[in-house]
C-alpha cells in the first residue's frame, strides 16, 4: 500500500498547524536520546543560604564537555517579570562550550544575568534567563526545610519551579553563530543545545531548593523527593518572538513537518501490527490522557479546544474498544482514516503523534533530518521562467490566491519589530501606526502580488530579467522557488487576516521542541511546560523512551 | 565580538531602512556577512555608504554592456543585484568595464556569488586592487588594509574561462608519481586478483 504524504494545502492551515502536539520526533526527547551516554556532573556549586551565586553543570563524552554556567540573583517582587521588557531575572543561564576557565566565569558573570544588554563570546552556545514560580518555589523550600515533602496537588497544578522566559541561540548577542558547530554530530538536530540548557536548568532548580532548604533549617530539612522532581519541569513563558521564526526558515519548517508527515505515512504503510507495537500505543495513550485532563489553563479558546479534545479522545477509545480490530490489515491508516471522518484537528494530530510511540526503526532516522541549510536555496534561479514561476505558484498557493487583500479583514494587522526590545509584534495596521515599516512576513499577500505581476508578462521572460523592474517582490520570488522544491516550507494561510491567532504559530513551534500544556495568556502570548516527566540526570543511562506520559499529574 | 548572524541581520535591517526592497535588503546581509567572513571591511563601507546614501544620488546600470560609463556614481547595490540578475548574460560578454562606482566593495560579494552561479572564476581590477573570485569558495586579492574605498574611477571585470593552472608535462609528471602506489600487475595476480581471468571474450 501506498500512502500519499498530507496534502499541504490542508495541513499547513493555521489552525490545523496549531493543534499539534509533542511526539517522539520532539527535540526535547531526541535530546535526552542523544545525550543519555554523555557523563553529566555538577561541577561547582556556590550558592549564599539564600540561594544566591554560582553553579556549573556539564555534559562530557570523550574530549568534548558542554558547561551550563548559572547565575542566581537576588530581585525584588516587583522586579519579576516574565515581559520580555524585564532586566532582571532570578537566574541567568549560558551554555559554554567546554570547561569555563575562572576568566570566563569572571566576563560570564558580568554579562549573562545582564541577558540582551550583555555581550556573550563564540565560546557560548545558548543564553537563557529563568524566574521563580514564587508560590510553588517557597512552598518547596518551607516544606523541605520543616522535613515535610510539598503538596503534590498544588505542584501538579504548575509543574514546576522555573519557567524560563527566553532562550537565545545562533550567533544572538555574541554567541557562537551556528556555522562554528553544525557538523558535530551529536548535536545534529535542532534546538540541541537549547534543549540541553533547559534540561540542565531543571536540574539547579531542584539542586537549588534543596539548598535553601538545608540552610533555614539544617536539624529538620529533607531532600525533595527524586519522584517529585521526575515529575516537575521547566515552565517557558513564550510570545510573539516565535512567530517570525518560521516564516523566516522555511526550509526548517518544511523538515519538521516533512518528517513528521514521512512517519505518518510509513506507519499507515505497515500491515500488520506486532502486539508489543499495538499494546505500546494503547498504553500510551491511556497513560497521556492524564496530561490532557491536567491540563490547566484559563484561556477560553484553549480550553474550548482541550473539551473537544476529551470528547474525541473518549469517542476514539470507544471505537477502538467496541468497534475496531488491531487483527486488520494496515491497522493505523484504517484509524486514522476513521479519525479524519469523525473527529476534531485537535484529536487527529494527538492520534497521529501516539502512533509514533512503538516505531523507534521509523522516528530514529527521521530525528536526523530535521535541520536544514537555508543558505543553500538562498540564490534566486535567474534562468528560469515566468511560466515556470506561474505554474509553481498556481500549483503550490492555490488557497492562498483564493484570498482577496482589498477586503479590510484579510489585510487588518502587520508585524513590526519593537524599538524598545527589538521583539516582533502584531498590530491593527487600521489602528495603530508603524505599518510604514512593516516586516515581511505577509506571504499570502506578497504571493497574491506576484502572481497579479507575472499575469501580463511574457511565458518565455527570464527571472532575471523579470526582477529589474520587480524587486520589491524580490523577497517572495525566492520564497517561490524553495516552495517548488520544499513542500511544507509555506504556511498556506494568511498571516495578517483579522482572524489570525499568532498563538497558533507559537503553538506549532513549541510541538516540535517537545512543549506540553499550552497555557494561552492571550492571542499573543502562552505558557508551556518542558521536561515534566523527564528522567533525572542520574537515570539517563536507562530510561524509559515513553517518559512524557509518566507524569503524576 | 559581533556574530556573524548578528552583522547580516543588522545590515539587512539597516539596507531596508535606507528605501531598498526587503528582497534587496536580504541580499545585502549575506554579502556583508560574505564580506566580513572573508576578512573584507563590508559593516565598515556599508555604513559608510547608508550615511550619504539618501543625500545623493546614484545612477543604476537596468542593463549592462561592455562598457558601463556614467556621470554620477554608480549605486553598488542595484548594480550587484542587476549583475547577479543578468549574469547568465554578461558572461558571454567575456570582460567589461564599469566607470564611477561608488563604495565598489559592496559590489564585491554580487560577484563573487556570480562566479558561483555561473561556474567560472571572475577576475576583477578596481583601481589599483585585484581581485580573484573562486566561485564563491574564496577571493584572493592584494587589497589588505581594511578602509572605506568610497569610489572606483574604473573597473575592469574579465570573466576567466575553465581552464587548468598547468601544463601538460606538469600533469604527466605528477600522474606518474602518483603510479608508484598501484601494484605492478603479473600473470598471476591478473589470473586471480581481477574476476575474469586472462581473457573476458566470449
Amino acid at each position: 500500500m501506498n500512502i500519499q504524504l498530507r496534502d499541504p494545502k490542508n495541513l499547513m492551515k493555521l489552525s490545523k498547524l496549531g493543534s499539534f502536539h509533542q511526539s517522539k520526533l520532539s527535540f526535547l526527547r531526541s535530546f535526552l536520546n542523544e545525550f543519555k551516554d554523555w557523563e553529566y556532573k555538577k561541577d561547582l556549586f556556590q550558592l549564599n543560604e539564600k540561594g544566591y551565586g554560582r553553579a556549573v553543570y556539564s555534559f562530557s563524552k570523550k574530549n568534548k564537555t558542554y558547561s551550563l554556567v548559572c547565575f542566581a540573583n537576588e530581585i525584588s517582587d516587583e522586579e519579576r517579570s516574565d515581559r520580555v521588557i524585564a532586566t532582571k531575572w532570578d537566574a541567568a543561564f549560558a551554555l559554554h562550550d567546554g570547561v569555563p576557565t575562572k576568566k570566563d566565569l569572571e566576563r560570564l558573570a558580568l554579562n549573562v544575568p545582564k541577558q540582551e544588554v550583555g555581550r556573550l563570546s563564540y565560546k557560548e552556545l545558548t543564553l537563557s534567563r529563568a524566574n521563580k514560580s514564587v508560590r510553588i518555589f517557597d512552598h518547596v523550600v518551607d516544606s523541605l526545610s520543616k522535613g515535610n515533602q510539598p503538596n503534590t496537588e498544588l505542584l501538579s497544578k504548575v509543574g514546576y519551579l522555573y519557567r524560563t522566559t527566553a532562550v537565545y541561540g545562533s550567533g544572538k548577542f555574541g554567541l557562537a553563530d551556528r556555522f562554528r558547530i553544525k557538523n558535530r554530530e551529536e548535536i545534529y538536530g535542532p534546538f540541541r543545545l537549547e534543549m540541553m540548557l533547559v534540561y540542565l536548568v531543571r536540574q539547579f532548580t531542584f539542586d537549588q531548593v534543596n539548598h535553601i532548604a538545608r540552610h533555614k533549617n539544617p536539624n529538620t530539612a529533607i531532600e525533595l523527593d527524586l519522584n517529585i522532581c521526575r515529575n516537575l519541569g521547566i515552565g517557558n513563558s513564550t510570545g510573539l518572538g516565535m512567530a517570525p521564526f518560521i516564516v523566516n526558515h522555511p526550509i526548517l519548517l518544511n523538515n519538521w513537518i516533512l518528517a513528521r508527515e514521512t512517519a505518518l505515512k510509513k506507519i499507515r504503510e505497515i500491515e500488520k501490527a506486532t502486539k508489543e507495537e499495538l499494546n505500546i500505543f494503547k498504553n500510551c495513550l491511556v497513560r497521556s490522557l492524564k496530561n490532557v485532563t491536567n491540563w490547566n489553563t484559563d484561556s477560553e479558546f484553549q480550553n474550548k479546544k482541550i473539551k473537544q479534545l476529551i470528547e474525541d479522545l473518549e469517542k476514539f477509545i470507544k471505537f477502538l474498544n467496541e468497534d475496531f480490530s488491531f487483527e486488520n490489515t494496515f491497522p493505523f491508516n484504517k484509524i486514522y482514516i476513521w479519525a479524519e471522518e469523525n473527529l476534531g484537528d485537535e484529536c487527529i494530530e494527538y492520534i497521529v503523534s501516539m502512533m509514533m510511540e512503538p516505531y523507534d526503526e521509523i522516528i530514529n532516522p527521521l530525528t536526523h533530518k530535521m535541520s536544514s541549510e537555508e543558505d543553500r536555496y538562498f540564490n534566486i534561479p535567474i534562468n528560469r521562467t515566468i511560466e515556470e514561476l506561474r505554474n509553481i505558484l498556481e500549483k503550490r498557493y492555490s488557497e492562498i490566491l483564493k484570498i482577496d487583500f482589498k477586503k479590510k479583514e484579510n489585510n487588518q494587522n502587520f508585524w513590526f519589530i519593537s524599538k524598545n526590545k527589538e521583539e516582533p509584534r502584531v498590530a491593527n495596521r487600521y489602528e495603530l501606526e508603524g505599518s510604514n515599516l512593516e516586516q515581511p512576513l505577509a506571504i499570502a499577500r506578497d504571493i497574491k502580488k506576484l502572481y497579479e505581476a507575472i499575469f501580463t508578462q511574457k511565458n518565455s521572460l527570464k527571472i532575471g530579467k523579470f526582477l529589474t523592474n520587480h524587486n520589491h517582490l524580490r523577497h517572495v520570488v525566492r520564497r517561490a522557488f524553495i516552495t517548488e522544491k520544499f513542500p511544507y516550507a509555506e504556511i498556506q494561510d494568511n498571516t495578517i487576516g483579522s482572524q489570525l491567532m499568532p498563538i497558533d504559530m507559537l503553538r506549532l513551534k513549541l510541538s516540535f521542541f517537545g512543549a506540553i500544556k499550552f497555557d494561552p495568556k492571550s492571542d499573543k502570548w502562552l505558557r508551556i511546560c518542558m521536561f515534566q516527566g523527564a528522567p533525572l540526570p542520574a537515570d539517563l543511562k536507562s530510561f524509559d523512551k515513553h517518559w512524557i506520559y509518566n507524569s503524576l499529574n | 565580538m559581533i556574530s556573524f548572524s548578528e552583522i547580516e541581520t543588522t545590515a539587512k535591517r539597516a539596507t531596508r531602512s535606507v528605501g531598498f526592497s526587503w528582497g534587496i535588503s536580504e541580499e545585502v546581509g549575506k554579502n556583508i556577512r560574505l564580506l566580513e567572513m572573508f576578512g573584507l571591511p563590508g559593516v565598515k563601507n556599508i555604513n559608510q555608504y547608508f550615511k550619504i546614501y539618501n543625500a545623493e544620488k546614484f545612477e543604476d546600470i537596468n542593463a549592462f554592456s561592455r562598457s558601463n560609463i556614467s556621470k554620477k556614481h554608480y549605486c553598488p547595490i542595484n548594480a550587484g543585484v542587476n549583475f547577479f540578475d543578468q549574469s547568465s548574460t554578461i558572461s558571454d560578454l567575456g570582460q567589461m568595464e564599469i566607470n564611477n562606482l561608488a563604495f565598489p566593495l559592496l559590489f564585491i560579494p554580487f560577484v563573487s556569488r556570480t562566479s558561483e552561479l555561473i561556474g567560472k572564476r571572475i577576475f576583477l581590477k578596481m583601481d589599483n586592487k585585484e581581485f580573484l573570485f573562486n566561485f564563491n569558495q574564496s577571493i584572493y586579492s592584494n587589497y589588505l588594509s581594511g578602509d572605506i574605498v568610497e569610489k572606483s574611477e574604473k573597473i575592469n571585470l574579465q570573466f576567466l574561462e575553465n581552464k587548468n593552472s598547468f601544463s601538460e608535462t606538469e600533469w604527466s609528471e605528477l600522474y606518474k608519481i602518483s603510479e608508484n602506489t598501484f601494484v605492478e600487475e603479473t600473470d598471476e595476480l591478473k589470473q586471480k586478483t581481477a574476476g575474469a581471468g586472462l581473457t573476458d571474450n566470449d
